[in-house]
């Protein structure tokens, strides 16, 4: 039964790793795009002042720029941990 | 009026160069007068790729610094007629390029050419900024391997914003994809990406699929254009890219796994 259950198993193929990997990744890139250069350093820079007063991951903070018409709004999220 | 088309791919190796000697020849075997540019300043390849590495006197950087005309420098394909070649310097590094100097060399061509095809060094740094700055069309090679697909997003992202069309707000960069090394054994086993996947993760329009062949090392040991090769896998479906990129319509071939018939199976039929 156990040898049944072994064989019949299907080892997940590598392409299919490959195109989940990379519909992740594009989307991640494509998010960035047409950002303004200085993002990637604001997002850092925003990470370390919010690090001297709490501990938050690398993944806890969120940034996004929209543009309307004349303006354009600079979105901050941070999830904080429970204290 | 001239189309300057750029051959770009942000990776290295996945078959820029082979591709832009290959379209090139194709174009001009048609009848359109075409100059392929390289553009990869201090490793050039194109030369050696179409078989004119002894013939180069002067290059694309004498010409923008007013060392040589540009039909000094220009070489006149041996095989087709309608078809120059621009080498790149080999001595110069890559800050010899301006834009003012690119732009008053495409301008000239622009006169006399049909196609002006310019081939992108690897990477997003300035030669290759500068290869797809003035373009009208990109053709983005790009494997069936995460890497390389990842990178012709990056450049996809730059052609959309780091070009004179988007800087002018005109029409886009019409934007082509090229699938080289193709190996549909691979893809059928599960082990390579299959031409669906590149397409629905790019989402750009496909120009041609060109399988893994290994017409394409003959050709390039020989210093031919794979094009020429018209009984390889890769001569003719470089030849049906270009037949599309002219505007037909041309079915996919080699995109599947070719039967083996009893013959080829007991005496181990060679690929061409």
């Amino acid at each position: 039964m156990k040898l049944l259950e072994f064989l019949k198993r299907e080892r997940k193929k590598s392409a299919s790793v490959a195109k989940e990997r990379l519909q992740i990744i594009v989307a991640h890139q494509r998010s960035q795009r047409g950002q303004p250069d200085y993002m990637p350093m604001l997002e850092r820079e925003l990470l370390e002042v919010i690090r001297r007063y709490v501990h938050v991951d690398d993944d806890a903070i969120q940034i996004s720029l929209d543009s309307e018409d004349n303006c354009s709004v600079l979105e901050l999220n941070v999830t904080l941990p429970k204290s | 009026m001239a189309k300057i088309i750029v051959v770009t791919s942000g990776k290295g190796g996945v078959g820029k160069t082979t591709s832009a000697a290959a379209i090139s020849t194709g174009l001009a075997l048609r009848g359109k007068k075409t100059v392929v540019i390289d553009f990869d300043v201090g490793l050039r390849n194109l030369d050696l790729i179409m078989g004119c590495e002894r013939r180069v006197v002067y290059d694309l950087v004498n010409v923008i610094q007013g060392e040589a005309g540009l039909n000094q420098a220009l070489i006149r394909d041996k095989r087709v007629e309608n078809l120059f070649i621009l080498p790149a310097s080999q001595t110069r590094d890559k800050d010899a390029l301006t834009q003012e100097g690119v732009a008053e060399v495409l301008d000239k061509l622009k006169e006399d050419f049909d196609y002006i095809m310019c081939d992108s060094p690897a990477g997003i740094e300035r030669g290759a900024q500068l290869a797809m700055y003035f373009a009208d069309e990109a053709i983005v090679v790009t494997n069936p391997e995460v890497s390389s697909v990842r990178d012709s997003d990056r450049i996809l992202g730059l052609l959309a914003s780091k070009t004179r069309r988007a800087e002018e707000s005109s029409d886009p960069i019409k934007e082509h994809l090229l699938v080289t090394r193709y190996n549909p054994e691979r893809v059928t086993s599960g082990d390579m990406l299959t031409l669906d996947d590149i397409r629905e993760i790019l989402a750009i329009n496909l120009l041609g699929l060109i399988p893994e062949s290994e017409a394409v090392l003959r050709a390039s040991n020989q210093g031919v254009p794979v094009t020429h090769d018209i009984s390889s896998d890769a001569g003719q479906a470089y030849s049906d890219t270009v037949s599309r990129l002219l505007g037909e319509d041309m079915p996919l071939r080699f995109h599947e796994m070719q039967r083996k018939g009893l013959l080829s199976r007991m005496f181990g039929g060679g690929r061409r």
